[in-house]
């Protein structure tokens, strides 16, 4: 393998949780929910992830099983933003706090333990492909569900009725509900579907990034792809360049350093966010569209008249 | 075709099929507790609702419009973010795609005459352009019954004749339509029968046809409703507030810009600005406030001073008061009693009279009372206790206390945006007098209006706002409403393209 491929492979590998987790998310605020909870979220998949491969010895359990620890844990998150209408922001916020303490506390026998590592499914002939083959073809299930997922968000949220119904959940939940749609049972499923997203981008933290359980090891992931979210204007194909464009430029600025340019290493570090943020900034500069494509009653708890 | 109604307290009316059937009543008499009845989204305590005959139980919006009944809301329940085919399909109970929606919906609005583009984003639309969807997203559902809640009052006088075309060829179909309207005139002409709500009460059934306008208010009030009192007045050649190529760029996606606008009230008269929402009232108020700055100072002048670049304080001590269209959260904070509100207007135009303790300013409550209850009492202001909450008082009363506020001060100058909206006819009237006393008192008054019927009450001039332009102001005695409907509708404005009504 040479070096510009494995370059390229280090960027995937940053971009493929951040683009699941806030394709997960971007389907959760389209219904008009904020769930401030991803970075608590992705660390409960974490460690589910990495407790249940150990365990059974078979990673795949352990994909499965960050999945579900994700879901259950936004199911949390739902039951009291959507049902008990509370603060979206203060709940999502206290979210995160427990997943973090949580997470913790259950890892805390894992320190050390070398995990069990999800191995790459080659695709035959694909994988044969110069330089992309490997990149794209031969990687793990979660990276093939990453882009399962985008192309899956995209036609779901603009192609199908129930896409539709979605996202007018999440423009008028008023008149979603005077329509006869159950605005709570569709938050409900957003808000879990986002979490089996965050869940799923936790599992691949530390079942292919590292295979070894660390305290607080999603190290603020989540928030990035909350940012990216918004940044993105709710967007699918735009979640997807911000992703990668975060993944390239700080892996970029890991290769300046080790060069030894005479550049403040603070300002490298710094690079990723400056660079994705005038990106998507750039690209979202059509405000028409911007307001467009907001949830409008994102952030608003619902409580019919009657 | 619907009989056998019991609501409200012991309602029973009847609506015949191939009829449009008028309900009519001051705000709070119970026309949209009946109507959300009909609708599904409120259930009846007691008595029945009947459909051919059939004895039904409306217990959601869906029902209703499974049993044929479709709804077109005052506030329009539409998706802004969506397209306008989206929003249809929305509505749709069966799975068909948003092309084939697409499809049927263009095809219904060619057959009613109700021109729509499908792929429109609703948020880009104008007021009456979103009413065209409500109904097409209605008629698809195909519904014996049609209800209506004051469709015209976004429109201007031909978009309404466009409406009632519309009505009528329905109509021929045999479907019945619910016409809920304050407008007396267009019910005298259009609707083959009225019921007339009072305090929830059905007060009289009668034909409209056979009654005038007068009769019909009476009926809805209960008791004669006076005319305003305009007694002539004199108007001098002082011009109070003068705008100058007024222009002001749009601030958000849905605002209007202001270009040019030229105007000059003098002190003794009203003119009245007409206009459909939506086409630049809000900014115009804004900027002749001093809640938006101009860039140039001249833009603006009250009693010859150029206040431009001043803000809204500096405009009051000039002796200017300001009324703004929307009572709750912009005229009055509802949570705050009617003194802190009354406190909070005039802090600084009666700095001396409500705050004591020099440099301290110390708030001084018993001036302050005392200024809320003669308010109160001048206007006829209905309220529980002395001081209550804002958010306690209708919505007549409060306008009525915010008016009150800004009259005590005996203003040069007042600016009002949209004085009755939404309040009671005797509410309504008690205000214009209020207005008509000012200007003869020597005060200069402008109102913004999407009243034709106000305007043309009380106005000596008429202007209209269309797109952010203002036309040259018309003489109230010799323009007619044909006149100010067209300027209404952008036709005759020096604005290019009217790209507010189609």
């Amino acid at each position: 393998m040479g070096f510009i491929e494995a370059v390229l492979l280090t960027i995937v590998t940053a971009a493929t949780p951040l683009l699941i987790a806030a394709l997960g998310e971007l389907v959760t605020e389209r219904s008009g929910v904020l769930n401030l909870g991803v970075e608590g979220m992705m660390i409960m998949g974490a460690i589910a992830g990495f407790a249940f491969a150990l365990m059974s010895g078979n990673p795949y359990v352990g994909v499965i099983a960050g999945v579900g620890f994700g879901a259950l844990f936004s199911l949390l998150f739902a039951f009291l933003t959507v049902t008990l209408v509370t603060n979206q922001v203060a709940t999502g916020l206290a979210l995160t706090i427990l997943g973090l303490g949580i997470s913790g506390l259950w890892g805390e026998a894992f320190v050390g333990v070398p995990g069990v590592k999800l191995l790459p499914i080659e695709i035959p002939l694909l994988s044969e492909i110069p330089l992309i083959g490997k990149l794209l073809f031969a990687q793990d299930i979660i990276f093939y569900c990453s882009i399962v997922l985008l192309f899956g968000v995209s036609c779901f949220l603009f192609k199908s009725r129930m896409g539709l119904t979605l996202r007018a959940v999440g423009d008028n939940h008023t008149s979603a509900h005077a329509l006869g749609i159950s605005v709570s049972r569709v938050r409900y499923l957003a808000v879990m579907f986002g979490g089996a997203c965050s869940g799923l981008a936790g599992a691949y933290m530390s079942l292919v990034y590292t295979t070894q359980w660390i305290e607080n090891m999603t190290a603020g992931r989540g928030w990035i792809a909350l940012a990216l979210v918004v940044f993105a204007s709710w967007r699918p194909n735009r979640v997807l360049i911000g992703a990668y464009l975060f993944g390239a430029v700080g892996i970029a600025q890991l290769h300046i350093q080790a060069l030894g340019f005479k550049i403040p290493s603070q300002f490298l570090s710094a690079l990723p966010y400056l660079a994705t943020i005038i990106v998507l900034v750039i690209i979202s500069r059509n405000r028409r569209l911007t307001i467009i494509n907001t949830p409008a009653s994102l952030g608003k708890g619902f409580v019919p008249d009657r | 075709m619907f009989g056998d109604f019991t609501a409200n307290k012991n309602i029973d009316f009847d609506i015949k099929p191939g009829e449009i059937h008028a309900l009519l009543g001051e705000n709070g008499a119970g026309k949209s507790t009946l109507v959300k009845m009909l609708y599904g989204s409120l259930q009846p305590t007691s008595g029945s609702i009947r459909i051919d005959g059939d004895e039904v139980e409306i217990t959601s919006p869906g029902k209703a419009r499974a049993l044929g009944i479709g709804m077109v809301f005052q506030h329009f329940s539409l998706f802004e973010a969506l397209s306008v085919a989206e929003n249809i399909a929305l509505s749709l109970a069966e799975d068909i795609s948003v092309s084939e929606v697409a499809r049927r919906a263009s095809e219904y609005s060619e057959r009613y005459g109700l021109p729509l583009n499908p792929e429109a984003i609703i948020g880009d639309l104008s007021v009456g352009e979103r009413q065209r969807v409500e109904i097409v997203r209605c008629l698809l559902q195909e519904p014996k019954l049609l209800i209506l809640d004051e469709p015209t009052s976004v429109l201007t006088p031909q978009e309404a004749e466009n409406l009632f075309k519309t009505l009528n060829q329905l109509k021929s179909e045999g479907r019945s339509i619910l016409f809920i309207s304050h407008r007396l005139e267009e019910v005298r002409t259009h609707c083959d029968r009225a019921t007339i709500l009072r305090f929830g009460e059905v007060i009289a059934s009668c034909d409209p046809r056979e009654e005038t306008a007068a009769s019909l208010a009476n009926m809805m009030v209960g008791s004669t409703v006076r005319n305003v009192d305009r007694s002539s007045r004199n108007v001098s050649s002082d011009v109070v507030l003068e705008l100058n190529r007024l222009s002001l760029s749009a601030q958000t996606q849905f605002s209007v810009p202001l270009s040019e606008i030229n105007l000059k009230v003098h002190a003794g008269e009203i003119v009245g600005v007409a206009g459909i929402a939506g086409n630049g009232q809000s900014e115009l108020f804004e900027a002749i406030c001093g809640e938006r700055i101009s860039i140039k100072s001249d833009s603006v002048s009250i009693g010859g001073e150029r206040v431009g670049k001043l803000g809204i304080n500096k405009r009051r001590k000039l002796g200017a008061a300001f009324i703004p269209e929307e009572r709750n959260g912009h005229g009055a904070i509802a949570a705050f009693k009617l003194s802190d509100n009354m406190l909070l207007a005039r802090h600084a135009s009666d700095d001396q009279k409500f705050q004591k303790g020099g440099r301290l300013r110390l708030i001084w409550q018993d001036m302050i009372q005392s200024a809320t209850s003669r308010v109160s009492e001048a206007m006829d202001v209905r309220k529980s206790g002395v001081n209550p909450y804002a958010a306690s008082l209708s919505g007549g009363n409060l306008q009525k206390f915010i008016v009150g506020r800004e009259l005590d001060r005996s203003p040069s100058l007042l600016v009002v945006n949209q004085p009755s909206w939404g309040v009671d006819a005797g509410a309504a009237q008690r205000i214009r007098q209020a207005l008509i006393d000012l200007a003869a008192a020597g005060s200069a008054v402008l109102v913004l209006s999407q009243d034709l019927d106000e305007i043309l009450e009380i106005s000596d001039r008429i202007a209209v706002l269309f797109d952010g332009h203002l036309s040259e102001p018309l003489n109230a005695e010799t323009a007619s409403r044909e006149d100010i409907g067209l300027l209404m509708a952008g036709v005759g404005m020096a604005t290019g393209e009217a790209k507010h009504v189609a």
